[in-house]
């Protein structure tokens, strides 16, 4: 008898618990019984589905179970292997986290009507996650897929009172059922190609005919409209911006990664995936890491600043993705696995500092009462932590050592290095993808330098109209998220085995002969990002004391002689970004309106400029206007006259007798 | 030869004639009522063997088309005062045209239908269509609810006949549901007639095209 499946019951029964904690909610009257029971629901069953999610990343075990399920081809097929665990331990820890903060910062005092109804779907949707990543029936799959779907609606329109949110909402369900349209296609082609439901391998040599192609076409667009790769992105940036910020954190670090959990899942069921598919996902990679990034520098609402560069790391990813692959057909184990485990680890890094960042901009945003940045400035001085905790994040999403953004895109790094020294082709495409990489880090940089100076550095521009102290509930949820940030930053060789586990599983086949952690130096790249801490921390204990020894005073800045200063005339986030945003003009399409100071002593000058997303303003846009007007041609046949619609069935009949 | 299933069914074309070129109302209920009685004979006549299910759907029919259907439209013509004439959108001359193209139609059809064998030869299918399209066609073609109800009847009339030919293979239960649809279906439209009137005071579908959007 087969040893009980103890990693996967833990993580349905956290499952369950995250879905559960919200029910009777639904039934009390709003107020902190129900909220202590959602919350406490999430955090439960979070942590019974992180230790076993942890524990099947781990050891690399799978376990399955199989229930019948009273529908034609359909079987509740669940599996838990470290691929699944490897986004399940980002889903349960974010989970829990966002719930502890989403019940204060969306809690029934301020939205009586919605508060209650956002925790179940809160918990549900981390369910309906949880159920994504295990089942390995099509037709379950597709039905968690579409619960999920559903509740991130539900999410993203929480507050029912805003029109902008509704309108993110209608924008999501569209991209969404989109997706789940063509995935419906993939998975009917996969049932012709492998002939089960089940997702079970193809055969050798299926993936390249013209089939395997419609089929990895299929996938790329049903599981990228999720994962939000460019051009398939538009909904994000809008829905992440409307949505309460929990529920942002939970999308942008979550949500989203299924897309990429899909193709990866599906890559894992190719035996042989041809060279092509690889470079198709490396140039989408790029494309979504540099424009992704290019857009969030042109924002001025904080959550779309984020959101778009969510659109940048899912680039990354899928670059990895895209080298791994390529890995894989060109017969270069090591190639995959870097390439894999780099993109995986970015999966689980992304999931922790997006909602971090997202977790800080939200308090930040309430504080200010605006999502315009131009608006703010000067809050490290109202919320210290939160700058505190923003700027770890800031560092991670640039990139940059000692955090864990840094330790993922040095394995996606590692891997173009090595393919770089092969030759021809090879070394031509990771000649291209990794400069594409650093300059991605590059302009995170100047981006997270600018969203980070012009809000919580200079002067208040302004009041801080609710500011009211940073209490725990707010604080612990971002110390946990810095914290494990700064874990896998400090100590990579620690989730190095998980990665390892996860990519044999993406990518079957020969494994690499050295093992990950040796492969990529882990060991040495934890111990100098521990070096440079210490470093830091020096410099800083130094400098405190300096500034102990003498106070500084504070006074105006030298203003050219200016006699009236005031703080609005501080350095704009806008003004920051508009070099590079120039640099990117052909992509962005930058509108700017004003009337330019012209001569001395000038009268009244104005300026506003925007950055639109090119992709949904020059493409979508247009499309359903011009659906919208073909169908209101097609009106004229609604003629609201009963006998008229009648005559429309017997033509019909008419024509198929002809058929006949 | 001639079958005598055929004799029938040549009467129920005509009086899909009857029914589309008569101006009163009255009269295209009453050769509704015919037609469905005709019908009921249609089973006995095709099923060789004789046994109660068989009995039991004639009578049934009979029942429901022939009397019960008809007494009803005929009260509701009483009850709610209108016209007893038929209004239509179209001439009843250019009507019995619409109603012997589509007879002319419905015989083409039939010999483009992949049939069984022992079907071939016999009036059936043709009768059939002609039914069902003379039944749309009065639907398109007449303003008043009642006609509606009238047109919906020989619709479902044609269906009955097509079911003559899944007889052997098809279970009585089908036949008995398409009743029972045609009962609820008149029953429906009995009360939205009554809502109609009392809303409007007036059973012309004309009306009706001001509720749409």
């Amino acid at each position: 008898m087969a040893p009980a499946p103890v990693t996967l019951l833990l993580v349905l029964g956290g499952a369950f618990l995250c879905v559960a904690g919200g029910v009777p909610g639904l039934f009390l009257p709003p107020g902190a019984p129900a909220r202590r029971i959602a919350t406490a629901g999430s955090v439960g069953g979070s942590l019974l589905g992180l230790a076993g999610a942890a524990g099947a990343a781990l050891t690399g075990r799978v376990e399955s179970l199989t229930r019948p399920w009273p529908l034609p081809a359909a079987a509740l097929h669940l599996e838990l292997d470290a691929l699944s665990a490897i986004f399940l331990v980002p889903l349960f820890l974010v989970s829990a986290v966002a719930a502890v903060s989403g019940a204060r910062s969306f809690g029934d005092a301020e939205h009586p009507a919605d508060a209650r109804r956002t925790r179940f779907f809160f918990g549900l949707i981390t369910g309906a996650i949880a159920l994504v990543l295990l089942a390995r029936n099509g037709l379950f799959f597709l039905a968690s897929w579409e619960v999920m779907a559903l509740s991130a609606f539900f999410l993203v329109t929480a507050d029912r009172s805003s029109r902008e949110a509704r309108d993110a909402g209608r924008l999501y369900l569209f991209a969404t059922h989109a997706g789940t349209l063509t995935l419906f296609g993939f998975f009917a082609v996969l049932r012709h190609l492998t002939g089960s439901t089940e997702l079970v391998p193809l055969a050798r040599g299926v993936a390249g005919t013209d089939a395997g192609t419609a089929l990895f076409a299929l996938a790329l667009v049903g599981f990228g409209f999720k994962a939000g790769i460019l051009p398939l992105h538009f909904w994000l940036p809008p829905a992440h911006a409307a949505a309460p910020a929990h529920v942002s954190a939970l999308m942008s670090g979550v949500l989203i990664k299924t897309g990429i959990y899909g193709i990866v899942r599906f890559t894992s069921l190719v035996p042989d995936p041809p060279a092509s598919w690889g470079d198709l996902l490396l140039v989408l990679g790029v494309a979504s890491a540099v424009l992704g990034v290019a857009f969030a520098l042109g924002q001025h609402d904080l959550k779309r600043l984020l959101a778009w560069h969510s659109v940048e790391n899912i680039g990354i990813i899928v670059l990895g993705l895209g080298a791994g692959l390529a890995g894989r057909a060109a017969g270069r184990p090591e190639w995959a696995l870097l390439g894999l485990a780099g993109a995986l680890f970015h999966v689980v890094n992304h999931g922790l500092f997006k909602s971090l960042l997202f977790l800080g901009a939200g308090e930040v945003v309430h504080v200010a009462g605006t999502r315009e940045m131009d608006r703010m400035g000067g809050f490290g001085r109202v919320l210290p932590k939160t700058a505190f905790f923003f700027l770890a994040g800031a560092v991670a999403i640039s990139g940059l050592p000692p955090l864990n953004g840094f330790a993922s895109e040095w394995l996606v790094y590692l891997g173009l290095f090595d393919r770089a020294q092969a030759s021809g082709a090879d070394a031509l495409r990771a000649a291209f993808a990794a400069p594409a990489l650093a300059l991605t880090g590059a302009l995170a940089l100047a981006c997270f330098v600018k969203a980070h100076g012009a809000v919580f550095l200079g002067s208040l521009r302004g009041e801080a109209p609710n500011a009211h102290g940073e209490p725990a509930a707010h604080v612990a949820p971002m110390a946990i998220l810095a914290g494990a940030c700064a874990l896998l930053g400090l100590w990579p060789a620690g989730i190095a085995p998980a990665l390892a586990n996860a990519a044999a599983v993406a990518a079957p086949g020969p494994a690499s002969a050295v093992p990950l952690a040796e492969l990529a130096s882990l060991v040495p790249l934890g111990l100098s990002a521990l070096a440079l801490v210490l470093v830091l921390g020096a410099v800083a204990l130094f400098l405190r004391g300096r500034l102990a020894a003498a106070p500084a005073t504070a006074g105006p800045t030298w203003d050219c002689g200016y006699a009236r200063p005031t703080a609005r005339m501080q350095y704009t986030a806008s003004s920051f970004a508009r070099g590079p945003v120039g640099f990117f003009k052909w992509a962005l399409l930058p509108r700017a309106r004003g009337v330019p100071v012209a001569k001395l002593f000038p009268a009244g000058a104005r300026f506003e400029s925007h950055v639109p997303d090119t992709v949904l303003d020059r493409a979508i846009v247009p499309a359903f206007r011009a659906g919208a007007w073909l169908a209101q041609k097609g009106r004229a046949l609604q003629g609201g006259r009963l006998q008229l619609y009648l005559l429309y069935v017997v033509a019909t009949l008419v024509a198929l007798l002809f058929r006949v | 030869m001639t079958h005598p299933v055929d004799i029938l069914l040549v009467f129920v074309i005509l009086l899909n004639f009857l029914v589309l070129g008569t101006p009163s109302l009255r009269m295209t209920i009453r050769a509704a009522a015919l037609q469905g009685a005709i019908l009921a004979v249609l089973p006995l006549l095709v099923h060789r063997g004789f046994g109660w299910r068989v009995v039991a759907i004639a009578v049934a029919t009979m029942a429901l088309k022939g009397l019960l259907i008809p007494g009803l439209l005929e009260k509701a013509m009483r009850d709610i005062h209108i016209r007893h004439e038929v209004e239509p959108y179209v001439g009843f001359v250019t009507s019995l045209f619409l109603c012997a193209a589509g007879t002319g139609l419905a015989i083409l059809f039939a010999g483009n239908l992949p049939l069984a064998p022992e079907h071939v030869g016999t009036l059936i299918v043709p009768a059939s269509l002609a039914t069902l399209l003379s039944g749309f066609l009065v639907l398109t073609t007449r303003r008043k609810a009642i006609s509606q109800v009238v047109g919906y009847l020989i619709l479902e009339n044609g269906i009955f006949i097509f079911g003559q030919l899944l007889i052997e293979a098809m279970p009585f239960l089908v036949e008995a549901g398409v009743l029972l649809d045609l009962f609820v279906g008149i029953f429906i439209m009995g009360i939205v007639l009554n809502h109609i009137r009392q809303e409007f005071s007036s059973l012309d579908t004309d009306l009706l095209s001001e509720l749409k959007d």
